[in-house]
């Protein structure tokens, strides 16, 4: 029984980080650059549902809607003033601004809001209790899996189906043909990063609404997991995302409950490293040979 | 549009260093963080009576990053104890200034410089152990009298005459929890979860274990974590819980201990859960279920909701500078340092003429005296060992309806 408790333990948390690494993978598949500041959209979303519910005392489903509203913007924001500016600069340059947005976020929101851990009030609570007890299942789990089900599902049927979605993948292909084709590429990567921060918000109130502290520096190591989460899968890999995060909630899971507690993090990484010596490009992601 | 950015990001930043800036002043009114700014500020300063003698203490601490909420309240404690002091108007005054040192040790050794460049008297801080025990290797060369609200390694104290602490040591407090259960008959299976990656925790731990065996608990399962930002404890829980563990000792901060109430709660475990003082501060934890805590035992040096007129004073004007924040036992460690600095530097004749490694040595001289005694609010009086290491009875606290009883 503990087996089964542990793989589920193991997939909701894996479906957390298959949401936030989805949010790395198309911001790097169509802009090609490592948006470091993702995990702390994260923060900024669940303290929006955190001041939402708490303070003001609106629905759950609400705080949650207002959350993902802010992030879009926020996301729309940051692609504007430190990155569109960058969009000739060499990649490098694009990654030291991502680190320094990500600072500017934590600490202002420690200025705004302190650095003091808070509680957050999850959005929904109580578990499932099955097998005569011996088996408990949080609502937040079903919930967060049901979240990362439906969202891939839409991020796929968005990607191949509507206009704006091939717009994204042309660009991820090739940005001057796509150009010359009369697709709009910034407003396109303004895009990505809306959807991207979207989905930031929806895994920030899950994930408080799983282990329900908050501070400021609350989405830096989540983000720094869903990152290696998307390499696993093959970055810029929807359905690789997915799987990478899964993989990787599930092999931490399994490496604390009958490795060590210690040494989770060392397993998970050393998986990551074996993976990546076989398939160089991810699980699931295209080797693209480098044109010289 | 690139040129507007670029400008509305520069003034975006300005802003933000002036508001930093502007906080720091409201927060403790102490004289300008600046490196080499020497220019001693406050706007609280009344004329100094003459005769008076003003020493200058200087306080290290985190006030941004990661642990900012315990350096600020040692830094908010220990003002509200100047302010008191300087309002006596007595024989000495303290001219007070803090800076930042993020909980890093490198840092630490920074902001220890820029105080010197302020001719400072005494060091107060740091904060946090790792900080602490660079700067008072650095406070012990240069001859600096240095006390600790906080920092409870024993290696803040080893082999440095000149550093004490006011807090309890680590291993001091494995010992008194691992004698009270004894002595209270607690619990019959006893379960440990530490954060095995954090001095304190790990210091309490193997005192606690070493101290259990000698006492013959029954100790079942010992499960570790290992950092703070660690957010999942079911598998450490359930370990105890298989073990039928029904007392938890839980020697860690409260925000990871916050997670592991709300948890065992989710999986219906109930043992009695036992905290050393890092639990200190959870029932303040803005959004925290309160309820989650009934029942929760732990070893506290301070108590923000005691009836005495001296707590209660002290609480009132801490929440004036703090804004409506709850003091904790960071911020009445605090409180204690500074009345034990003035009280010592009361007591030691021609202060006015020492230089700071003369103080020091009057100062290590009179702690480790025997005679010398201080009343504060984490305890009456309080002594010192020749170690640096402090002298308090612990106090065991209940939580009961939300609020702190004693047990």
């Amino acid at each position: 029984m503990s087996f089964l408790s542990n793989i589920l333990t193991g997939v909701s948390l894996g479906s957390i980080y298959a949401i936030i690494a989805l949010g790395y993978t198309m911001v790097y598949g169509i802009a090609k650059m490592l948006n470091f500041a993702h995990g702390d959209v994260i923060m900024v979303g669940a303290f929006m549902c955190f001041f939402a519910t708490g303070r003001y005392g609106l629905p759950p489903l609400v705080s949650v809607l207002l959350a993902v509203v802010v992030c879009t913007a926020l996301g729309i924001l940051i692609e504007g003033l430190a990155y569109k500016p960058l969009r000739e600069a060499p990649s490098l340059a694009v990654l030291i601004t991502a680190i320094g947005v990500s600072y500017l976020l934590q600490n202002g929101a420690q200025l705004l809001w302190g650095a003091d851990t808070k509680t957050f009030t999850p959005i929904v609570s109580g578990s499932l209790s099955l097998v005569e007890g011996r088996l408990n299942i949080s609502y937040v789990s079903l919930l967060a899996m049901a979240c990362c089900l439906v969202v891939m599902v839409c991020l796929t049927l968005f990607t191949s189906r509507t206009r704006m979605g091939k717009a994204m993948r042309a660009c991820s292909e090739d940005k001057g043909a796509a150009q010359l084709m009369g697709i709009n590429v910034n407003s396109t990567i303004s895009m990505t990063f809306a959807i991207g921060s979207a989905l930031a918000a929806v895994a920030g109130v899950l994930m408080c609404s799983a282990y329900p502290v908050l501070s400021p520096t609350t989405g830096s190591l989540p983000g720094i997991r869903a990152f290696t989460a998307a390499v696993f899968g093959g970055i810029g890999s929807i359905p690789g995302a997915f799987l990478g995060g899964i993989l990787l909630g599930i092999i931490e899971t399994f490496a604390k409950a009958y490795i060590s507690t210690d040494l989770s993090d060392a397993v998970v990484f050393a998986v990551l490293i074996i993976v990546l010596l076989v398939k160089p490009a991810g699980l699931l992601g295209k080797y693209v040979p480098e044109k010289v | 549009m690139k040129r507007f950015a670029a400008v509305l990001l520069a003034a975006l930043m300005v802003f933000a260093m002036a508001a930093c800036g502007g906080n720091a002043n409201q927060q403790s009114s102490t004289p300008g963080g600046d490196a080499g700014n020497s220019t001693p500020g406050g706007g609280n300063d009344t004329p100094a009576p003459a005769g008076t003698v003003t020493i200058k203490v200087g306080g290290i601490g985190p006030l941004t990053g990661d642990l900012a909420q315990y350096g600020t309240a040692t830094e908010w404690g220990a003002q509200v104890a100047v302010d008191e002091i300087n309002a006596l108007n007595g024989p000495v005054r303290l001219e007070y200034d803090f800076q930042d040192d993020t909980g890093v040790a490198e840092t630490g050794v920074a902001a220890y410089n820029t105080l010197k460049d302020w001719d400072v008297d005494v060091i107060y801080g740091t904060t946090t152990t790792a900080p602490c025990i660079a700067v008072a290797s650095e406070t012990f060369a240069d001859r600096y009298f240095q006390l600790t609200p906080s920092a409870s390694s024993p290696d803040v104290t080893a082999n440095k005459d000149n550093a004490f602490q006011m807090c309890f040591t680590d291993p001091g407090q494995g010992i008194a929890a691992a004698n009270y259960m004894k002595d209270n008959n607690l619990g019959t299976k006893i379960g440990v979860i530490y954060n095995n990656g954090d001095a304190y925790s790990t210091g309490i731990a193997q005192a606690f274990a070493d101290k259990a065996k000698e006492l013959g608990l029954d100790v079942v399962a010992t499960q570790t974590f290992p950092a703070d930002t660690t957010t999942d404890y079911t598998v450490q829980l359930s370990a105890c819980k298989d073990a039928g563990a029904d007392l938890v000792f839980l020697p860690i901060y409260y925000t990871p201990a916050s997670l592991i109430l709300a948890q065992a709660k989710q999986m219906s475990y109930a043992p009695v859960f036992f905290g050393a003082d890092g639990m200190d501060g959870m029932l303040d934890m803005q959004g925290f279920d309160k309820s989650l805590a009934e029942g929760l035992m732990l070893m506290t040096p301070f108590n923000a909701s005691a009836t005495d007129s001296r707590t209660a004073t002290f609480v009132e004007s801490y929440k004036k500078l703090s804004g409506g924040v709850i003091p904790n036992q960071f911020a009445a460690d605090g409180y204690d340092c500074m009345y034990a600095i003035y009280e010592a530097c009361c007591q030691i004749e021609g202060v006015g003429e020492m230089d700071h490694s003369q103080l020091c040595d009057a100062l290590i001289a009179l702690f480790t005296g025997g005679t010398f005694k201080v009343d504060g609010l984490t305890g009456t009086g309080m002594t010192w060992l020749q170690s640096g290491e402090i002298s308090k009875a612990p106090v065991v606290v209940k939580v009961e309806n939300g609020a702190y009883v004693n047990a």
